[in-house]
């Protein structure tokens, strides 16, 4: 068994844990549960994200257009909301278009085998674009939502919101397909050696893809949630999020170089950004911080990652004579 | 984001091609023809643009980036990115209102903008370089660091009252139609023409890009050249800032939103390969004018700023897109 402390995940856990009794110490109201449930809520969306951009990240590539994909997602859902469209066939919708829009990016990825940095910088100003010309940059605002539309994500459920729920589902789901199916061991296996993974039967690109679409159609559940939440639809809503995203990721240990990092690591750095984001207000820092530190947490947990540099492999065939 | 692909059998020619005909049949040579073309294709579309004037204003609109995208081909071509710049171009922005709040005059506030452009680039090289972090998070780091100190500094406040003098680098004219800034474009664009060209330095870019392991073991100081690289970058984004600023007249920490972009595309327009090692600053010369070209034809005929990202975006996926998928047949 790996030593407890040696787990990136529990260091991270400890850290977070530090952090906030040191709020609690000078804030007791920041630990009252109903606030922690508020502030675990308010994270669900970069948990959500955070686990599609996990995939793709595991498997050597990038998605900048998460948070787009979000954007004209929810767009889309706030639209049909509009024309009457009952409500499950608008989720159904939205993910069925948030896959379909990750899959523009990994078919890019996959058959014309353009860098994934660049495909989705790309796709990242097209799918905006695209809102801009189906709404002529008009905003969608609470009055023309219908009731049933705002209520769902809101609806609490056992003390925690139904965004919440999903977004426990979601890593439940998750943490069974990267740990107890072919396809999850596919994710590590191609970005952690290619090369192997060629030679043990895995199509590199196809798997590349699924991360795409896997990641797509979280963004665009993400999508109705988050329009949904907040009551408002335009053009650059979520804009820069896409940051935060990779951000968690790479807080909670997922390698940029791919085929390292968890479901728990990556929720754990979500959590953290999520504490540090509802902790300002209350501590009575500007919330123009955020941004810094968020930078800042990137840059320390990226050199932080590197220092614990992977375990040698095994020598299985030890040399007679050198 | 490495691709596998089995090795492709390799066809040897029993003759080289002719100097000429591999200018003819260059990536340059393309870009030239359709710069020309937009060319034509404007001046059918819009009266107004056929006037000396419109044209040097339309400059405007690549200046600034085309002196970042120099120095980010060349990064681009090492095999590295620089996601910060615009965010350099941000902080750079507020050290300049800074300087210029606590009353020093126009050489202080360009000087400014520019140590802090290099002090920028001086970090994002030491993590690259020194501590041998991947480029992509470090400067995906640092493009929120940089904007975020500009943020905490300025919130949502402003600096105005440049002095009149500070005007020139964005608004001045060096004589005639030829702005201030687009002469300093033409000197970059020499400036790194011959950087990357005609030196040994320029040389082990090149190298390094196509095998760092390889530069390593020949003698080429690839951190060092990584760091350099890295500082150039810094110090073309704080250039930038001067100019950009100058002609805005003012600083936001929103300032140069998204242009790391349109900075990247130009480059990967240019035919600078974004995977590292190869490319040349005549490509992205073109690709500059081509950009702008584009920009101020669609000003002209009144299409909205966000359809142009569209259009940047199809830009950037077609042309890296197109020729493998030529390639491929």
């Amino acid at each position: 068994m790996k030593p407890l402390l040696k787990s990136r995940e529990a260091l991270l856990a400890l850290v977070i844990l530090a952090m906030t009794i040191a709020i609690a110490l000078r804030f007791p109201a920041f630990v009252a549960p109903a606030n922690l449930a508020n502030v675990i809520n308010d994270t669900a969306p970069l948990m959500i994200l955070g686990l599609g951009q996990m995939i793709v990240i595991l498997t050597k590539c990038i998605d900048l257009s998460v948070t787009a994909t979000l954007a004209l997602t929810g767009m889309v859902a706030a639209l049909l909301n509009g024309m009457g469209v009952p409500l499950p066939l608008i989720l159904l919708i939205v993910i069925a278009l948030g896959a379909a829009l990750g899959a523009v990016n990994g078919v890019l990825v996959w058959k014309v085998g353009i860098p994934s940095i660049v495909v989705t910088l790309g796709t990242m100003t097209i799918y905006r674009g695209v809102i801009f010309l189906m709404t002529d940059g008009k905003w969608v605002n609470a009055h023309q939502m219908s009731d049933g539309f705002k209520a769902l994500p809101r609806a609490v459920i056992l003390g925690f919101p139904v965004m919440s729920w999903i977004a426990f589902a979601l890593i439940a789901i998750f943490a069974v397909l990267m740990t107890r199916t072919a396809l999850g061991r596919a994710f590590y296996a191609v970005g952690g050696n290619p090369h192997a993974a060629v030679y043990a039967g895995i199509d590199v690109g196809k798997t590349q893809f699924a991360g795409f679409v896997l990641s797509g159609a979280l963004a665009g559940l993400t999508g109705y949630l988050w329009i949904a939440r907040y009551a408002v639809a335009y053009v650059d809503v979520a804009s820069g999020f896409e940051l935060n995203v990779v951000a968690a990721c790479v807080i909670g240990g997922i390698s940029i170089a791919g085929g390292v990092g968890s479901v728990a690591g990556v929720i754990l750095g979500a959590i953290f950004l999520g504490i540090i984001a509802n902790a300002l207000p209350v501590i009575g820092i500007s919330p123009f911080w955020q941004m810094a530190i968020s930078g800042l947490a990137i840059v320390v947990a990226v050199a932080f990652n590197a220092t614990q540099s992977r375990a040698p492999g095994r020598l299985i065939l030890k040399q007679v004579d050198a | 984001m490495t691709q596998i692909a089995p090795p492709a059998p390799r066809i040897v020619p029993d003759r080289l091609q002719s100097p000429l005909s591999r200018a003819l049949r260059s990536w340059e040579m393309l870009l030239l023809g359709v710069a020309v073309a937009i060319f034509i294709i404007n001046s059918f579309a819009s009266p107004y643009f056929l006037n000396v004037w419109n044209l040097s204003d339309a400059t405007f609109n690549f200046t600034e980036k085309a002196m970042i995208a120099f120095a980010m081909a060349m990064l681009i071509i090492a095999g590295e990115i620089d996601l910060s710049v615009a965010s350099i171009i941000a902080l750079a922005s507020t050290a300049m209102g800074l300087v210029m709040t606590a009353g020093y005059g126009t050489p202080v506030i360009a000087l400014a903008g520019i140590a802090t452009g290099v002090v920028c680039g001086v970090v994002n090289g030491t993590f690259v370089a020194r501590f041998n972090l991947p480029s992509i998070v470090v400067t995906i780091g640092t493009m929120s660091l940089f904007r975020g100190v500009s943020y905490i500094i300025l919130g949502d406040q402003a600096f105005t009252g440049y002095p009149k003098d500070f005007a020139f680098f964005g608004q001045g004219y060096v004589g005639w139609v030829i702005s201030f800034e687009l002469a300093l474009f033409v000197v970059t664009a020499l400036a790194f023409y011959l950087l990357l060209h005609r030196t040994n330095f320029g040389r082990a870019v090149y190298v390094i890009g196509n095998n760092a392991t390889a530069a390593q073991f020949s003698g080429i100081r690839v951190a060092r050249v990584r760091f350099t690289l890295f500082v150039l970058t810094g110090l073309m984004s704080g250039i930038a800032a001067v100019c950009l600023t100058s002609r805005l007249g003012s600083t936001r920490p929103s300032i140069a939103t998204g242009m790391e972009l349109e900075v990247i595309t130009m480059v990967v327009l240019g035919g600078v390969s974004i995977l590292g090692g190869s490319g040349r600053i005549l490509g992205v010369v073109l690709a500059a004018f081509i950009m702008g070209l584009v920009t101020f034809g669609f000003g002209l005929l009144n299409v909205p700023g966000i359809v142009m990202s569209i259009f940047l975006g199809l830009l950037l996926i077609s042309t890296i897109a197109i020729p493998r998928l030529i390639r491929r047949k």
